[in-house]
């Protein structure tokens, strides 16, 4: 009877950075539906945040500014989290057919962390952009004093919220699918 | 075929295999000590109604699931040992899989798709091209490598499949109803590519099906009833059994 040895190999990184590219680029009209929901949270998160910092003649006082970005970080949350979660369930089948394909565990995680560190990249930095720099702009105009380096931060930190959500929300799904029995993951349809 | 059984390798053990679905009240044992022996290089089906534990030893055997109880050998290798890593390294060297609803990756081309198993086994990547497109041209899609699996139909999804399976070089070829998505004439077609593969390779295949065209090319056939191996078939008894009926 033949023995098999085992020797662990993982595949080179570029397999998986390929894999994750081509399912951006195949599925694009889909992940830019996924990305479009994420830049709209980080967009109203980042203007409420404008709001507070550019402190013009706003009829809120700070307790309120601070309970609405409280409130629009909560939405962009649940947004982000939601648009992420559907998008990696609905593979699960393609999951299991890797598996089965012979990936290990961290190769699939792997694949789903760098989809998801792309879409959360592109779409945070728009949606912070765009919340940031339209905001600024109403508020100058209503007399608010906006600064620079205020914007500057506001869209930073909106980016970096952005991507943490959004690969957490990928990659928790995905390790709970990698983990699976691939019959079990094989078997999932959605 | 002409050595005797008592002479052939055996690929696949499985030894009181008990799997059991859900808990308490509610639970079903799809399968209910299943003991069987698999040799190296025939042609097996494994039959059943829906609902037998048919698919359930099938996934057994290609350690997609593992067992409750009892244990299943895939080269003298126990299955319900092996660490996460190891299972997906035997899944990437030893067995080779072809579903029924073909299960390509969508989002890579024909090409891609048979190459994909290479990679994860350590292959350089001109070398695993090279052979992906020899694959690719003994199962008769060598021109349409550049395809992605929605550009194609379900027979040509089929055979990438079908050279994704033995990208490889595995030790067993698992076809879960393979032709079970696919009309009368194209299902025959990837029979007698399976067959092929089978004589001339020397690939041990291992198919779930109730397709009747399969089981006549089939070495021998399992009959699985209520979660237990109700009756062993070989060629040769079908054969007779044909013989006499005529």
């Amino acid at each position: 009877m033949k023995q098999t040895t085992f020797k662990n190999v993982d595949p080179p990184f570029w397999v998986a950075w390929n894999q994750a590219k081509a399912s951006i680029r195949v599925r694009f009209f889909r992940q830019m539906i996924t990305t479009a929901g994420i830049a709209l949270g980080i967009a109203f998160f980042c203007s409420m945040q404008t709001i507070r910092v550019a402190g013009g003649p706003t009829v809120q006082s700070e307790d309120q500014l601070r309970w609405l970005v409280g409130t629009s970080l909560v939405m962009c949350l649940v947004g982000v989290t939601n648009s992420m979660l559907m998008s990696v369930t609905e593979r699960f089948r393609e999951i299991g057919t890797i598996k089965c394909l012979g990936a290990s565990d961290g190769f699939i995680v792997k694949v789903f962390f760098l989809e998801a560190l792309l879409l959360g990249v592109g779409g945070s930095a728009t949606g912070a952009i765009l919340g940031t720099g339209l905001m600024s702009f109403v508020q100058s105009n209503q007399g608010g004093h906006v600064t620079l380096l205020g914007s500057f931060l506001t869209a930073l930190m909106g980016t970096v919220i952005g991507v943490v959500m959004t690969v957490c929300a990928a990659v928790a799904p995905a390790i709970q699918a990698a983990k699976m029995p691939a019959a079990a993951a094989l078997r999932m349809d959605i | 075929m002409s050595s005797t059984v008592a002479e052939r390798e055996v690929v696949v053990r499985t030894v009181d295999v008990v799997k059991q679905y859900g808990e308490g009240e509610a639970a079903v044992r799809a399968l209910n000590g299943v003991t069987c022996e698999i040799y190296t290089g025939e042609y097996l089906s494994i039959m059943g109604p829906s609902g037998s534990g048919k698919s359930t030893l099938f996934n057994m055997v290609g350690g997609l699931d593992k067992p409750n109880e009892g244990s299943v050998f895939v080269n003298s290798v126990d299955i319900a040992q092996l660490t996460p890593r190891e299972l997906a390294f035997l899944r990437c060297h030893t067995i080779g899989y072809i579903f029924q609803t073909f299960n390509l990756i969508t989002v890579r081309t024909a090409l891609e798709n048979v190459t994909l198993p290479m990679l994860f086994a350590g292959t350089p990547p001109d070398e695993a091209e090279e052979k992906a497109m020899e694959l690719l041209t003994l199962v008769g899609l060598g021109h349409r490598y550049h395809h992605r699996p929605s550009e194609l139909s379900g027979g040509q999804q089929q055979r990438v499949a079908i050279a994704r399976s033995l990208a490889n070089s595995p030790s067993i070829v698992l076809a879960d109803e393979p032709t079970g998505n696919l009309d009368l004439k194209t299902g025959q077609e990837i029979i007698d590519l399976l067959r092929h593969l089978n004589s001339d390779r020397g690939v041990t295949i291992i198919s779930a099906t109730h397709d009747h065209k399969m089981l006549d090319v089939s070495d021998r056939i399992f009959h699985i009833r209520d979660g237990q191996l109700a009756k062993v078939e070989t060629r040769a008894e079908q054969d007779a059994l044909a013989n006499s009926a005529a």
